[in-house]
């Protein structure tokens, strides 16, 4: 029957090879770029952008698990690195006295995803409920709701315990007392513990539990669902709870991308995370290609990094970057590129299948 | 009193939104597509007026119809440029192209006109009704005017004229719209026209009541236009004018009376309640999937 | 015809309204188990509409569905494909995305399962149920004789193949009652005799009851064991094929007047 296919066989089969090879571009990214920042090559700019890529690659794992494998157009997901972000604040700067940094990072990241995970939950219930542009038009909704929310949020501690308030802050703080969430003034003085490796590590977390979660029962539920809502039906799958499923997903790996973000910087307002936000990581996800991971990774990358890259075209870089993704969509749907891929794709997989 | 100058204030708002959400609703009615660029031509029609008032002293009327002429040919362009080439692409592509040109637009703006605010001359400004103890400002009684005429003539339009049914035919069915011998592309031009020249008037409007110009003028007021359209039943040209005058209300009122800072929770709120109890919003049609 | 067994499947005056229109009306079906019957009629007749109010797409708005001796009133269509009805479309309805194998594997969701936990982390119960999953796909793909089409895109099927999928994709949630609409349409002769030999397999080897909508007369005729004539929503015969076809009533409606 089937031949023994060996170590490089079975992680080069159809199966496994885009795992692999998304794997193997986030390891070789990593070490590469820690020996250039061990050894000073790296300039203090793209130090930087480092940690924040990560989380931008995380929300993005995830979302394409939400618009790419689930076919549900999501608007708001910086609504829920929002949630991730705030609520991993306030994890560190609870435990600051207590817990060492490291753990006080995983744990934040747990946290948030957790949290995440329970909003993305109860917001799913109504959202998911409607389809196609108004599905997509609810999440927008909910993203700028959770983003005003948590923009009148006040969260504070001191001696006596946690204090949390709603659009008027009222604390008499007492000894030693700190906001963690001040309003519209988001959060300040955070310790930033968020760091490459971890950042790194996240990465590879998402892409593990995506790829795992789609080569399963219950990843074929979900692409059977966006495939064919009626026939999905038909063969008995729940389709409000397979989507409900990647929705709550790729929320909780949004809320871990923020909590991440979120320790990353001394400051952090909730504005932020408006829609603009939502829509750039949609950006990176539909250029990679929806349900393409490694198309993910890569645009995600490069887009990231586009706007930096153009820097030296000062006030034009934003322009410029606007043209490019206006020309990408119409090369990419131009009717004669499309039959030329579709030929070479036909090719290729006649060679595959032999 | 207060509660019936605050409902005024609402429609007035209102008023506003109902005019950009038509260009939303016309636009998703006839391409089938969410123009996220919609919100950015309003800015330009800001600015464009703003010139032709300040630097060119052109008078209201004509400074108006400037920039409503910079609009149409804006939209028109940005639809043969950007759009047409898109017709058979999925809808993410179409959106993300859209997404695109926003940011042209804004950063164009930006360029052009830099970032610092611009305010708008106050040429509509001064006076107001009183109806005893309601005072009324000229500002809104114009705005809820415009609105309810351009609500009219667009009726008019669709529903008398043969090139309104034509449209009401490409929204139907394009397929069969251009066996009828329709052509279609010329109709969605129009209908991109038709948009933003309105959206020229909505910006005119927008700025009489909140004077200060920016790049990112039009992104709030475009979101909030487009959830008006969601809510009315996007499609719909009488559901673009309720959402609107309804979402108008329902700001205004909560930042009243509940919280200035939590409006846009509240609004956003209304919008999903009323989704969750018609799927297709206030005037939408439900289509269901033919098994 | 065992006239005392009870049958899997039962309607009881059955009937739909779309907007006053009546598609379909007191309509009584018996389907008895490891039968095959076929439910024929004119264009329009409301087969697909039986179909539709058999697997629960349309809640009937008279009578009763009666399946595997429970009423099946309340019940939703992924509850019906539970119980043990599964169908294949008039208009192909397959995961255009997914590969041909992965298309039946889908269709296990309810008979073998494990938790998403199991395969998030990849604990033993993935990778032993993931085993019987793809054993039992490839068995229903070798019977359907799709087996040379497993790593295929389902979309990039040919039609009549595409036909055999949805019929192993129905297969693989285990029904004890196989609905078939239109199976053999778009067909050669030789590809529809080939069918016929695979549906009298799946209903002989699986012990299934099939009720099967269909205008190729070759087909009726040939496997059918019993036969149902639909003419504007309502019963206009019933009986054996030879019987059917000498039927002047069921001529006239085919032929028309």
């Amino acid at each position: 029957m089937k031949e023994k296919k060996g170590i490089f066989g079975v992680l080069l089969d159809n199966r496994h090879r885009s795992r692999t090879i998304s794997y193997t571009m986030v390891i070789v990214a990593y070490i590469v770029l820690e020996a250039m920042l061990k050894t000073g090559n790296l300039s203090s700019l793209f130090t930087g952008l480092l940690v924040p890529a990560t989380c931008y690659l995380v929300a993005a794992i995830g979302l394409n698990l939400n618009v790419g494998f689930s076919g549900e157009l999501n608007l708001g997901q910086a609504g829920f690195m929002a949630v991730g972000a705030f609520s991993g604040v306030c994890v560190s700067g609870l435990l600051a006295g207590s817990v060492p940094p490291v753990l006080r990072l995983i744990l934040a990241i747990i946290i948030g995803m957790l949290l995440t995970a329970f909003v993305g939950f109860l917001i799913g219930i109504p959202v998911l409920k409607l389809q196609g542009d108004y599905l997509a038009i609810v999440t927008l909704a909910f993203g700028q709701i959770v983003m005003n929310l948590i923009m009148n949020l006040y969260v504070a501690f001191d001696s006596t315990g946690i204090k949390v308030s709603f659009v008027e802050s009222r604390f008499e703080l007492g000894e030693g007392g700190k906001y963690l969430i001040n309003g519209p003034m988001g959060a300040t003085g955070t310790e930033r513990i968020a760091n490459f490796t971890a950042g790194t590590l996240l990465v590879l977390f998402a892409l593990v539990v995506v790829y795992n979660l789609i080569y399963s029962r219950n990843g074929r539920a979900i692409m059977a669902a966006r495939d064919n809502r009626i026939a999905a039906e038909s063969i008995g799958i729940n389709i409000a709870n397979t989507k409900m499923m990647a929705f709550v997903i790729s929320a909780s790996l949004a809320g871990g991308a923020g909590a991440l973000y979120g320790l990353n910087y001394s400051t952090m307002v909730a504005s932020k995370f408006d829609y603009n936000t939502s829509i750039l990581i949609l950006v990176y996800v539909v250029l990679g290609g929806l349900g393409n991971i490694n198309g993910t990774l890569i645009s995600t990358v490069v887009l990231f990094l586009l706007p930096q890259l153009l820097r030296g075209l000062q006030d034009y870089r934003m322009l410029i970057y606007a043209v490019i993704l206006i020309l990408i969509m119409l090369i990419t749907n131009n009717e004669a590129m499309k039959t030329r891929m579709e030929s070479f794709r036909r090719k290729k997989s006649k060679v595959n299948s032999k | 009193m207060r509660f019936l100058s605050n409902l005024v204030n609402g429609l007035g708002l209102g008023s506003v939104y109902a005019i950009i959400a038509l260009g939303y609703t016309m636009v998703y009615g006839i391409a089938k597509m969410l123009n996220f660029a919609h919100g950015d031509v309003i800015m330009v029609g800001a600015y464009a007026a703003f010139f032709a008032l300040t630097k060119f002293n052109l008078p209201l009327i004509p400074g108006i119809l400037l920039a409503v002429v910079c609009c149409t040919v804006l939209g028109v362009v940005v639809e043969r440029l950007a759009y047409k080439p898109l017709r058979q692409a999925s809808s993410l592509s179409v959106l993300i192209t859209a997404i695109g040109v926003s940011y042209f637009l804004q950063n164009g703006a930006q360029l052009l006109w830099t970032a610092s605010p611009k305010m708008f001359p106050s040429v509509m400004s001064g006076g107001a009704l009183q109806f005893g103890e309601l005072s009324i400002s000229f500002i809104t009684l114009i705005t809820i005017a415009t609105c309810l005429v351009v609500m009219i003539c667009l009726t008019l339009f669709i529903n008398r004229t043969k090139t309104g049914s034509a449209m009401r035919a490409c929204s139907e069915d394009k397929d069969a719209a251009r066996l009828m011998g329709i052509n279609v592309n010329q109709i969605i031009s129009l209908t991109f026209a038709i948009g933003s020249g309105l959206a020229a008037i909505a910006a005119v409007l927008l700025c009489a009541n909140y004077p200060t110009i920016t790049p990112t003028l039009g992104s709030m007021p475009g979101i909030k236009a487009f959830t008006a359209a969601v809510f009315g039943g996007i499609g719909s040209i009488p559901g673009a004018l309720l959402g609107g005058l309804l979402l108008g209300m329902i700001e205004i009122l909560s930042k009243a009376y509940i919280s200035t800072q939590l409006s846009d929770v509240i609004v956003f709120g209304v919008l999903i309640v009323i989704l969750l109890v018609k799927p297709a919003g206030l005037l939408g049609k439900n289509v269901r999937e033919k098994v | 015809m065992s006239e005392k067994k009870t049958p899997v499947l039962e309607t009881k005056e059955l009937g739909i309204d779309f907007g006053g229109l009546t598609a379909v009306n007191d309509l009584d079906l018996s389907i008895y188990d490891e039968e095959i019957v076929g439910l024929i009629g004119p264009n329009g007749a409301g087969k697909t509409t039986v179909f539709n109010l058999l697997t629960k797409v349309y809640t009937p708005t008279r009578g009763q569905i009666i399946f595997d001796g429970k009423d099946t009133a309340g019940k939703t269509v992924v509850d019906i494909n539970r119980a043990g009805i599964a169908r294949t479309f008039q208009n192909i309805r397959l995961f255009d995305n997914m590969t041909v194998l992965d298309n039946v594997r889908t269709a296990y969701h309810n008979n073998i399962k494990y938790s998403p936990v199991s395969a998030v982390f990849r604990l033993p119960a993935y990778y032993a149920k993931e085993r019987e999953i793809e054993g039992k796909s490839r068995e229903l793909l070798e019977i359907m004789e799709l087996g040379e089409y497993a790593e295929v895109t389902a979309g990039n099927l040919p039609y009549g193949a595409q036909r055999r999928l949805e019929i192993a994709r129905a297969m693989a949630t285990e029904p004890k009652l196989l609905l078939l609409d239109e199976p053999a349409a778009g067909m050669n002769p030789q590809e529809t005799e080939d069918l016929m030999r695979m549906i009298r397999f799946v209903r002989d080897h699986f012990k299934i009851a099939v009720l099967l909508i269909e205008h190729d007369m070759q087909l009726v005729m040939g496997i059918c064991e019993r036969i149902y004539v639909l003419n504007y929503g309502m019963l206009l015969a019933e009986g054996l094929p030879a019987e059917i076809q000498a039927n002047p009533e069921v001529i006239k409606a085919y032929l028309g007047d």
